[in-house]
C-alpha cells in the first residue's frame, strides 16, 4: 500500500476482521463445501441405509416399522454366513496373492531403478486409472474357452481341449481381482521401501551381512508398515466386489456384493439388501481394525 | 509511529510472544535481535499482518491495525528467501503492486526503471526473475517493496543467505538506502553485529519477551542482564555480593576481590558484575594504587589477527578472565607469554552491575 | 570386499520378473485393440483378417453416440465441480491450523477405501426415499463423491510444497486473497490443477460402480457397454469401442500424472 493516501487507511469490515483474527475459521470456510458435500453424500446415505435395514418388505411396499427382522434372518440362514465366509476367503486370498506378487516389483523400482522411477510408477498404476469394466472384460476375453489363452495353447498343440477352470471359477475371480487392484498394493509397499535409509544397508554389509540376510533383517521388517497398508487398501474394495464375480466367476464364486446387488435389483428387497450392506460394512470395519492392530504391532 | 502494546501470541499451547510492548519512531532503523525461537520473526509477522494477535494492539500512526489483513496495511516486507515470483520477469515483479493503485502503464514503466537504477540493476527488467543470483533477487525484492512507497519496511533476516562479503556490502547499502529514503526500517536478525552496525535502536528478545531496547552503544555499555550482555559482544561475568554502605560500599567480587562501587544496590544483594574484555589492561608490574589490580597468570593466548585475547587465571574464580588487546606487528609484548604472572587492572566505569541470573 | 559392487550389481532375475509383471499387467488390456481389428467375430487365435469395419460400425449406432455424449456431459460437470471444490479444500488443509482437521480430512478420504458398492447402494437408498428420480444428475452426484478425494490428494502435495511466502508477498503488496490466488497461486500451480481436471474427467468418464446403481433412463457409456455385453455377435464392436476408450483414458491419465509432477521443487526429479 502506498503513502499516497495520508488519511486513515481502509478499515475492513467486521467479517474480514474476524477472519483475520481466527485462522481456523478461514480454513473451515474454505473446507466447508467439500466437507458438506461429503457429509451429505456419505453420512446421510449411510444413515438412511441403516434405517432401511430395520424395515421390512410387505408385498410391494415397504413396512417401516423398525425391527431387526432382516438381521435375524441372516443369523438363522446358514447360507449368509457361508457367503460372507467365502467372500472373506476370496478377498483374503486375492490380497495375499497380489501382495506377494507385487512386492518384488515394488522392490525392483525402489532399489534397482535409478533414472525413471516416476515413469515406472506411472506405467505400473496407469491401468488402474482406466475403465474397470473394460479391464475385467478384457480378462474374459483372455481366459475364455474360446479365449486367447486357450486358443493359443491349443493352437500351439500344448493342450487338446480348452481349460475350463480358467473362466467362471474362483481361480478366475482371484486372478482378475489381483490384476484389478494391484496398483493399490504396489504404491504403499513402494513408498515404505523407498523410505528405507540406504546407509543402514551399507552399514549392515560393512558388518558382514550378505544380500539375503540384509533383506530379511533390515529391508523386510522396515517395509512391513507398507505391506500392512497394501493389505488394507486392497482388501477393503475387494470385499465389496460384485462386477468381477459376475463377469468371470461361476456359481461357486459369488460374493456378498452380488447378493446385495441382486437384492437391490431383481429381487427388489431393499431392506434386506440394506441390512446385508450394513453387515458388509461391519465386517470390513472389523477386518480393518484387525489390520490396524497388526500395523501397531509391526510399528514397534 | 508504530505502537505495540501488550501483544501476546500463542500457537496452540506454545506461547511465542508474551506481553510485548514497543514504540518505534518514524524514520528509525530499528532491529529485533534474538536467537531462533525468541519470537522476533513472529513479532515481525504480526506487524506485517500475516498472523493475528492473540491479545494486545498494534497501531500505526495512531490507527489500530491488529485486525487488519496484510493487504490493507501501509507496510511492505522483504522476505527471508526473497519470495520473488518465479513466473514473472524482473519488471513485472517490481511493478506487482502498482496496478492496484490505478497508476497508468507509462508511469508504471517509468517508476520501474527508476527502481532498477536505484538497486543498481539497470536493463535487467526483462530477465526471468528466478534466473538471478541471490543478491540480485534480494535487490529486486527490495525494489518491489519500495516502489510502493510504504511508511514502514519490514526485513526478515534478508541477508542471512548471502556470503559474508556480499552481506557486508548489502548492509552498507541498506543503511544508505534507509537514510536516503527516510522510511522506517524494521529488521529482524540473529546476527548481533548486523544489528549493531545498521540500527538506530535495537530490541533484544528472548523467549517471547523484549529484554532491552536501547541504542547499540547503550546495549553494549549498559546491558541489563547476562542474556543481553552475552548476546551483544563478549563479556566477562563475575558473581558478587554487595557489602557495607555509604563510603564503604563495595562489591565482594569472586576473583577480583572487594572493589568500591557506586551503585544503588544495598548490602546483602547478590549481583552480577560484567566487564568487557577490552576494558581490562595487563601489566607485568603492579600498577600504582589507587588503580585497582589483581594478580593472575596467563593461561592461554588467542591470536585473532591484529588483536588478541589473553585468558588470565585469577584466584577465587574457576574460569580465566578474558582480556582483549591489540597485537600489532613488532610491538607485541605478550607473544609467547603463556604461564607468565601478570597484573590485571581496569579504569573507572569498566564494571557494570547487572541483575543476577 | 567389493561391497559397493554388491549394491549396484543389477539383479537380472528381479529385472526380468518386473518386466514380465508389467507385460502381464498390460497384456489383457492390449489384446482388446488387437482383436478389434480382427475381421472374425469370435475372439480367439488365429486372427482372421484385418478390418476397420468394427470401428466404422460404431459411428452408426445412435444409442452409443448418445451414451458417449452423456458420459462426456457428466464427466465435464463432475470434473469442473470437483476441482472447483477441491482447490479451496486442499488450500485450507495445506495452509491453516484448524481444530478437528485430521478427522475431517480422514473422513473426506473415506470413499477411497469404501467399496463402491456400499457408497452406491447407500446413495441410492437415500435418493429413493427422498423421491428423487434417477438420472444423469444422480450419476454425477455419485461420481462427485468418488472424484473429490482423488482431486484433493492430487492437489494437496503440490499446495503443501508451494512456498507460502509467495502468497504472503502478494498480500503484502496489496492484493486481496482472491486476487492473490488469481495472480500467484493459480499460475504457479496450474499443472496440478490441470492434472486434477484431467484425472477427475477420466475417473468420471470410466466410472461404472456407482453409475450401475444411480443411472436413470439415460445411460453413460460404461452402462451402455454393460448392456451390450449380452450380445456376442456385437462383441468386436464393443472391442473397437473399448479400444478407443482405453486409448483416450490412457492419454488423459498419462498427461495428468506427468503434469502433477512437473516443476515440483520439493520432489527430486528422477530421470526427466
Amino acid at each position: 500500500m502506498s503513502a499516497a493516501d495520508p488519511a486513515a487507511p481502509v478499515r475492513p469490515g467486521a467479517l474480514t476482521r474476524f477472519l483475520h483474527r481466527h485462522e481456523g475459521w478461514r480454513g473451515h470456510l474454505l473446507l466447508a463445501p467439500a466437507l458438506l458435500l461429503m457429509a451429505a453424500a456419505i453420512l446421510f446415505p449411510l444413515g438412511m441405509t441403516l434405517a432401511m435395514s430395520t424395515w421390512s418388505l410387505a408385498g410391494y411396499d415397504i413396512d417401516r416399522t423398525p425391527g431387526l427382522g432382516n438381521y435375524a434372518a441372516m443369523v438363522e440362514n446358514p447360507m449368509f454366513g457361508a457367503l460372507i465366509l467365502r467372500t472373506l476367503t476370496i478377498a483374503l486370498t486375492s490380497t495375499l496373492f497380489t501382495v506377494i506378487l507385487v512386492y518384488p516389483v515394488a522392490y525392483y523400482v525402489a532399489f534397482h531403478v535409478t533414472r525413471h522411477k516416476a515413469l515406472w510408477l506411472i506405467l505400473l498404476t496407469l491401468p488402474f486409472w482406466t475403465s474397470y469394466l473394460l479391464r475385467v472384460f478384457s480378462w474374459r476375453v483372455v481366459l475364455g474357452q474360446e479365449g486367447v489363452i486357450n486358443s493359443a495353447l491349443m493352437g500351439l498343440g500344448l493342450i487338446d481341449s480348452p481349460l475350463s477352470f480358467l473362466l467362471y471359477s474362483q481361480t478366475a475371480v482371484t486372478i482378475v481381482l489381483a490384476h484389478s487392484w494391484a496398483a493399490f498394493a504396489i504404491l504403499p509397499i513402494y513408498v515404505s521401501l523407498e523410505k528405507i535409509n540406504r546407509s543402514w544397508l551399507e552399514a549392515a554389509a560393512d558388518l558382514g551381512d550378505g544380500p539375503v540376510r540384509r533383506f530379511w533383517r533390515i529391508t523386510f521388517p522396515l517395509s512391513l508398515p507398507g505391506v500392512v497398508a497394501a493389505f488394507i487398501l486392497m482388501f477393503v474394495p475387494t470385499m465389496g466386489e460384485y462386477i468381477t464375480p459376475l463377469m468371470v466367476g461361476g456359481p461357486d464364486s459369488m460374493m456378498v456384493g452380488n447378493l446385495v446387488q441382486a437384492m437391490f435389483g431383481p429381487m427388489n428387497n431393499w431392506p434386506a439388501g440394506a441390512a446385508l450392506a450394513v453387515v458388509m460394512m461391519v465386517t470390513i470395519a472389523l477386518a480393518g481394525l484387525v489390520f490396524l492392530l497388526l500395523n501397531r504391532l509391526v510399528q514397534r | 509511529m508504530i505502537s505495540i502494546r501488550n501483544v501476546s501470541k500463542s500457537f496452540g499451547r506454545f506461547q511465542a510472544l508474551r506481553d510485548v510492548s514497543l514504540d518505534i519512531g518514524a524514520g528509525e532503523f530499528f532491529s529485533l535481535l534474538g536467537a531462533s525461537g525468541s519470537g522476533k520473526t513472529t513479532l515481525l509477522r504480526l506487524i506485517a499482518g500475516f498472523e493475528g494477535v492473540s491479545a494486545g494492539t498494534i497501531a500505526i500512526d495512531g490507527h489500530e491495525m491488529q485486525d487488519v489483513p496484510p493487504h490493507l496495511r501501509p507496510i511492505n516486507m522483504v522476505f527471508q528467501n526473497y519470495a520473488i515470483f518465479p513466473h514473472l520477469n524482473v519488471r513485472d515483479n517490481i511493478a506487482y503492486g502498482l496496478p492496484r493503485l490505478g497508476i497508468p502503464r507509462a508511469e508504471q514503466h517509468r517508476r520501474v526503471d527508476e527502481m532498477l537504477e536505484l538497486i543498481a540493476l539497470p536493463g535487467y527488467g526483462d530477465r526471468r526473475a528466478n534466473q538471478l543470483s541471490g543478491g540480485q533477487q534480494q535487490r529486486v525484492a527490495l525494489a518491489r517493496a519500495l516502489i510502493l512507497k510504504p511508511r514502514v519496511l519490514l526485513l526478515d533476516e534478508p541477508l542471512g543467505a548471502l556470503d559474508k562479503q556480499l552481506r557486508e556490502q548489502m548492509q552498507l547499502e541498506l543503511r544508505g538506502l534507509q537514510r536516503r529514503l527516510g522510511i522506517t526500517f524494521i529488521l529482524v536478525t540473529h546476527d548481533q553485529e548486523e544489528a549493531l552496525t545498521l540500527s538506530d535502536r535495537v530490541a533484544v528478545m528472548a523467549n517471547g519477551e523484549v529484554i532491552q531496547v536501547d541504542t547499540p552503544a547503550g546495549l553494549y555499555d549498559q546491558p541489563r542482564n547476562r542474556k543481553v550482555a552475552a548476546f551483544v559482544g563478549t563479556m566477562n561475568f563475575f558473581d558478587a555480593t554487595i557489602r557495607g554502605e555509604g563510603a564503604s560500599l563495595r562489591a565482594e567480587i569472586a576473583g577480583l576481590g572487594p572493589q568500591p562501587l557506586a551503585t544503588s544496590r544495598r548490602a546483602g544483594e547478590r549481583v552480577l558484575i560484567a566487564v568487557r574484555p577490552e576494558s581490562l589492561t595487563l601489566s607485568t608490574t603492579r600498577p600504582d594504587s589507587p588503580q585497582p589490580a589483581v594478580a593472575g597468570r596467563i593461561e592461554a593466548r588467542q591470536y585473532l589477527g591484529g588483536r588478541q585475547i589473553l585468558h588470565v587465571a585469577v584466584a577465587g574464580r574457576a574460569e580465566p578472565v578474558a582480556v582483549a588487546t591489540l597485537a600489532l606487528r613488532g610491538e607485541d609484548p605478550w607473544q609467547g607469554s603463556e604461564g607468565r604472572p601478570v597484573w590485571l587492572s581496569w579504569g573507572p566505569g569498566a564494571l557494570s552491575v547487572l541483575d543476577p541470573d | 570386499m567389493a561391497r559397493y559392487a554388491g549394491f549396484h550389481r543389477p539383479n537380472r532375475p528381479l529385472a526380468l520378473y518386473a518386466a514380465v509383471f508389467a507385460v502381464v499387467l498390460y497384456l489383457p488390456i492390449l489384446l482388446i485393440p488387437v482383436f478389434s481389428f480382427n475381421s472374425g467375430v469370435f475372439v480367439r487365435f488365429p486372427l482372421e483378417g484385418f478390418t476397420f469395419g468394427w470401428y466404422a460400425d460404431l459411428f452408426q449406432r445412435e444409442p452409443l453416440i448418445r451414451a458417449f455424449w452423456n458420459s462426456v456431459k457428466v464427466a465435464c460437470f463432475v470434473s469442473l465441480l470437483s476441482t472447483l471444490i477441491a482447490v479451496p479444500a486442499a488450500l485450507a488443509i495445506a495452509r491453516y491450523r484448524m481444530p478437528g482437521k485430521a478427522p475431517a480430512v480422514a473422513f473426506m478420504m473415506l470413499p477411497l477405501v469404501l467399496p463402491g458398492l456400499i457408497l452406491g447402494v447407500a446413495l441410492l437408498t437415500l435418493l429413493n426415499r427422498m423421491g428423487v428420480t434417477l438420472s444423469l444428475v444422480t450419476v454425477a452426484l455419485g461420481h462427485m463423491v468418488i472424484c473429490l478425494p482423488y482431486a484433493i490428494s492430487v492437489l494437496l502435495p503440490r499446495f503443501i510444497g508451494f512456498n507460502r511466502a509467495l502468497e504472503e508477498a502478494s498480500a503484502d503488496l496489496g492484493e486481496p486473497p482472491l486476487r492473490t490466488f488469481w495472480r500467484v497461486t493459480l499460475p504457479c500451480n496450474y499443472p496440478a490443477i490441470l492434472a486434477c481436471l484431467l484425472m477427475t474427467f477420466t475417473l468420471s468418464f470410466d466410472e461404472f460402480f456407482m453409475a450401475f446403481f444411480l443411472s436413470g433412463a439415460e445411460p453413460t457409456l460404461p452402462m451402455y457397454i454393460w448392456s451390450q455385453l449380452r450380445f456376442p455377435r456385437d462383441f468386436p464392436s464393443l472391442l473397437a469401442l473399448s479400444s478407443l476408450i482405453l486409448l483416450f483414458s490412457f492419454a488423459l491419465i498419462f498427461a495428468s500424472l506427468r503434469l502433477a509432477r512437473i516443476g515440483d521443487p520439493a520432489q527430486p526429479e528422477s530421470g526427466r
